[in-house]
């Protein structure tokens, strides 16, 4: 394996948006027929390297190279790196619920009669083939909706298997699937490695890649950590954890020594949730956990472990169908059927995507910030403007929003100023309990550090904090309590002052209680 | 801050004018919407030689398009709120038909045919809310079929025959003009009267805002503006008031038209001023955040629907009092040239913008453009095709010069030269981008946006 030669290579890749580079000087060296996992936290690159890959950052977006089989590769489009054989599936998949299997593999790509029209038996008989090489047996005129999504994951197979894939990029392949699906899913992937199929894999599960890969690539923050060989390095999980999260934490949180905690006053018990869509999806099970007052705790957890889910389905019930679990506070139980009761009994709840959730961008910034608790300068439901204007602006001086004044449109702001209005929105409501999912996400590091300024000031008047984050050091350095979730499931509770990121990764990536119980 | 706070000020003239509308984000397109509005009268002024802006004109303008206007400002508030509503011609027809009746066989006097109207407008407004808001089906379609079936229930209801009105009172809600006292002026006095009050209006409640708007140190237009701006409003106010005031003996200001300002200004300061009002935009802007900020998405929804009806209902009251009687055809495509207004006005298609003075100038330029191609003998095949591209014109326009992300083509020159990096880069809500610069925020936003929606 060490001897083939590299199928790919991407050299120095450079990729700024506006703002925010998310990609410095990365490398990434790929050999034929091997299987290639990028590792590294949520926000690390990941995604966009593969995007830079697949053509959905067309040349000329990026700086550096992307070398392909021998020669320098300039994909201006998704449809000119799958001509060339590089297929990317990814974690949202991209069928169509309302066609059938076979019409799903050829679309944009569908056999024709002499006459132009779709030949459908060739359709039917070339997809019969490719499901039977991904181990699918199942009729291809079945429509996509009534299959899981372990079978769909198949069906992204092959379609990527009818376009004559050489190298296979898989984003989070296996996050959605369970236990049995995955070992289906690795199977197949070795299998067709064993066939000539280069893949790169994206995986937050560290035990499948350990299991699965030949190599491995770590990036953080932007940059090539390290390239791994499997077998000559010997690399286990905790090799990978280090990797990923790295030593060095900067000095960028307030000191905080947790003088200023009082009671327990907010506490959710038994809190379980179905995911929206699929009824025996549990995103959030069986959930305990309790808050203080000015105490910040955080949730750590991967991509898709429930975190949003669950902090939105107490936040007035805003995802899913809760089945079981009590709201209490300050010791008596509290009912939250909707977004208004939560706002009532002092919860609020800043959204981790603030362009789709958090902020309605055609707003101005004086309206966003009062639009969360527009009765409080709304006597007989008339809006008190001279009231609205000088909140704002108060809230401009305090949490410095970045504008010439607060009649500017949101939209024209900077992410890390828009979510400071965010933040000003819910403060404006006067919560007790605020949740703050993901707060710093796409935001440059000194705003970063003015938004811990402000959670840690907030905990300080006496509220409640909860930090939902990705980004450890942040949870560490912000956070006086910590849970974690895997999978829906509370792992783990321990003090940040005794967490260290390795503990805490592997708690993320595995239920230690569901092992030995096992 | 100090450095970018300095950089609106050197854009000077334009960009402060658009501030005559308050300086919302919307307030640029309807300062272009308001220019096209003069050309199109100085033009047809022109072509006509004089005819367009003579009183007798001026008052039929009124007289002819008032209950379209009406539709416009209900059918803005179901735009904004992300919806539209295909069925407020039937509607008013329907509710026409229905007081028609009451008054003529059933003896009922005005005042309870009026409200009969209203409660007519309720109802059917709280059917099709209830359709839209809490079953959850597509105003599109609730609105396509009430338009079928309240056209057909006129037709059934009236026996498909036309129902004259006789009460003289009820005739003068379309028909009638303010008194004319006769003291022996060229000049209606009451019309007079009424111009100059609202131009004092005009003038102390500009400089009230800016009292207010210095009191709390908000950014405020300069003073030059707020003079220009008052001037020039005070004086069509007053022009208009002597138009009105100059016609035939016994006519004067209109009173549909009295009707029709007064819901303006109630409606402007709904939208502007009132929860409610803030909690349509939100709705229609980007109802994932509404919902998030506690507002009631259904509430709303249901709202606006009923409202949209109730302002039909009175549209066909004025119609039919206008036209002394209740036909089978009323109302047809009316839904069409209202929403031509509230588009012509600058309203977005995706819900969020639009403002109700700007629908009723987008209003006035199809009336004017009505009017001034009849005067000049245009044949109604060919109105037709000009109110078509017209209203394709004033669209595309703005979307072409709003294309992946741009700005306006009026802001570009209007607002100030320095741009942001966010700027340049700003999505709006319903049209965003598969990739987002944060790598994996793409991919994560859509779980959350898949909670049950609004239905």
């Amino acid at each position: 394996m060490v001897d083939a030669p590299y199928i790919l290579e991407m050299r120095g890749i450079t990729k700024r948006f506006p703002g925010v580079i998310a990609l410095d000087d990365v490398t990434l060296r790929v050999r034929e027929g091997e299987i290639h996992s990028i590792c590294g936290e949520n926000g690390a690159g990941k995604s966009t390297l593969m995007k830079v890959l697949s053509g959905v950052y067309g040349y000329g977006t990026y700086e550096g190279d992307i070398v392909w089989e021998g020669e320098v590769a300039r994909f201006r489009d998704i449809r000119q790196s799958e001509a060339s054989g590089i297929v990317i599936i990814h974690q949202e998949l991209a069928l169509i619920p309302e066609l059938s299997i076979a019409e799903n593999i050829f679309l944009g790509n569908e056999p024709r009669t002499p006459f132009g029209s779709i030949d459908w038996s060739a359709v039917r008989l070339r997809a019969r083939e490719l499901l039977t090489r991904v181990g699918l047996r199942d009729d291809p005129d079945t429509q996509i909706k009534t299959i899981g999504v372990g079978k769909q994951q198949l069906v992204e197979i092959a379609k990527a298997l009818n376009k004559n894939v050489k190298l296979l990029i898989l984003d989070e392949p296996t996050a959605a699937l369970n236990e049995n699906d995955s070992q289906h899913l690795l199977g197949l992937i070795r299998d067709l490695r064993d066939k000539g199929v280069t893949s790169i894999m994206i995986s937050h599960k560290l035990n499948e890649i350990e299991a699965i890969s030949n190599s491995i690539t770590i990036i953080r923050d932007g940059h090539t950590v390290e390239s791994l060989d499997v077998k000559a390095d010997g690399v286990d999980e905790d090799r990978i954890i280090r990797g990923m999260v790295g030593r060095v934490l900067e000095n960028r949180f307030p000191s905080h020594d947790g003088s200023g905690i009082g009671e327990v006053f907010f506490e959710v018990r038994d809190w379980t949730v179905q995911h929206p869509l699929t009824a025996e999806r549990l995103v959030a099970k069986h959930s305990n956990f309790t808050v203080r007052r000015g105490e910040v705790v955080g949730f750590a957890g991967l991509m898709g472990a429930g975190r949003t889910e669950l902090a939105m389905s107490i936040f007035g019930q805003s995802y899913g169908t809760v089945l079981s679990g009590q709201v209490f506070k300050d010791g008596e139980e509290i009912k939250l059927p909707n977004v208004s009761a939560a706002i009532k009994h002092g919860l609020a709840y800043v959204s981790e995507d603030r362009k789709a959730l958090g902020l309605n961008l055609l707003d101005d910034i004086k309206t966003s910030v009062v639009s969360a608790k527009l009765s409080k300068i709304a006597p007989g439901g008339v809006v008190d403007e001279l009231q609205e204007h000088s909140i704002a602006d108060a809230y401009r001086k305090e949490l410095r929003i970045k504008t010439p004044t607060v009649d500017e449109g949101v939209g024209k702001l900077s992410g890390g100023n828009q979510q400071k209005v965010v933040l000003a929105k819910w403060m404006f409501t006067d919560p007790d309990l605020l949740i703050l999912d993901e707060p710093t996400r796409g935001i440059d590091v000194g705003a970063k550090t003015e938004i811990y300024g402000i959670i840690r000031k907030l905990a300080e008047s006496g509220a409640g904090v909860i930090l939902i984050s990705s980004e450890l050091p942040e949870l560490l350095g912000v956070a006086d309590r910590i849970y974690t979730i895997f999978e829906g499931t509370i792992t783990s509770e321990i003090s940040a002052k005794d967490a260290n990121p390795e503990t805490l990764m592997k708690s993320m990536t595995s239920d230690k209680n569901k092992k030995d119980a096992a | 801050m100090t450095d970018t706070a300095a950089a609106p000020k050197k854009s000077g003239g334009i960009r402060d004018l658009g501030k005559m509308f308050g300086g919302g984000q919307s307030s640029v397109r309807q300062f272009g919407i308001l220019g096209a509005l003069v050309a199109i009268i100085i033009i047809f002024q022109v072509l006509t030689g004089g005819k367009t802006l003579e009183p007798g004109n001026v008052i039929n303008i009124v007289n002819q398009n008032a209950y379209v206007l009406i539709l416009a400002i209900g059918m803005v508030m179901v735009i904004i709120a992300g919806h539209i509503d295909l069925s407020v011609g039937s509607v008013a027809a329907f509710t026409g038909i229905i007081v028609a009746i009451a008054m003529n066989r059933g003896g009922v006097p005005w005042w309870l045919g009026v409200l009969i109207g209203l409660g007519i407008g309720a109802l059917v407004g709280a059917w099709q809310g209830f359709w839209v808001a809490y079953v959850g089906v597509p105003a599109f379609i609730v609105t396509l079929a009430g338009m079928l079936v309240f056209r057909g229930l006129n037709q059934f209801v009236g026996n498909s025959t036309t129902e004259p009105i006789k009460d003289d009172v009820f005739l003068q809600i379309g028909g009638g003009y303010l008194p004319d006292p006769n003291l022996g002026i060229a000049y209606n006095v009451p019309t007079l009267v009424l111009g100059l009050v609202a131009a004092v209006f005009v003038i102390v409640n500009e400089f009230r805002m800016r009292a207010r708007q210095r009191k709390v140190g908000a950014e405020s237009a300069p003073l030059w503006v707020s003079i220009v701006k008052v001037v020039l409003l005070s004086a069509v106010i007053i022009v208009a008031a002597f138009l009105f005031a100059g016609g035939r003996v016994g006519t004067s200001f209109p009173i549909p038209g009295i009707i029709l300002v007064a819901l303006v200004i109630i409606y402007a300061f709904v939208t502007n001023n009132t929860v409610t009002g803030r909690h349509i935009y939100s709705v229609g802007g980007n109802w994932h955040a509404a919902e998030l900020s506690g507002v009631k998405i259904k509430r709303i929804n249901f709202f606006v629907m009923m409202n949209m009806s109730i302002l039909a209902a009175v549209a066909g009251m004025v119609f039919i009092s206008r036209s002394v009687s209740s036909g089978p055809g009323d109302g047809t495509s009316w839904e069409l040239d209202a929403i031509a207004a509230v588009f012509i006005g600058g309203a977005a298609v995706s819900g969020g913008i639009g403002t109700v003075i700007g629908s009723i100038v987008g209003g006035l330029v199809i009336a004017v453009l009505n009017n001034g191609l009849q005067l000049l003998g245009v044949s109604s095949d060919k109105v037709q095709i000009i109110k078509g591209l017209v209203l394709l014109l004033a669209v595309g326009i703005d979307v072409l010069s709003k294309r992946s992300g741009g700005r306006s083509l009026i802001s570009r020159f209007s607002r100030p030269k320095k741009v942001s990096a966010a700027d340049e880069n700003m999505t709006y809500p319903l049209n965003r981008p598969l990739v987002e610069p944060d790598g994996s925020s793409a991919e994560q936003s859509s779980r959350p946006s898949s909670t049950t929606p609004n239905a």
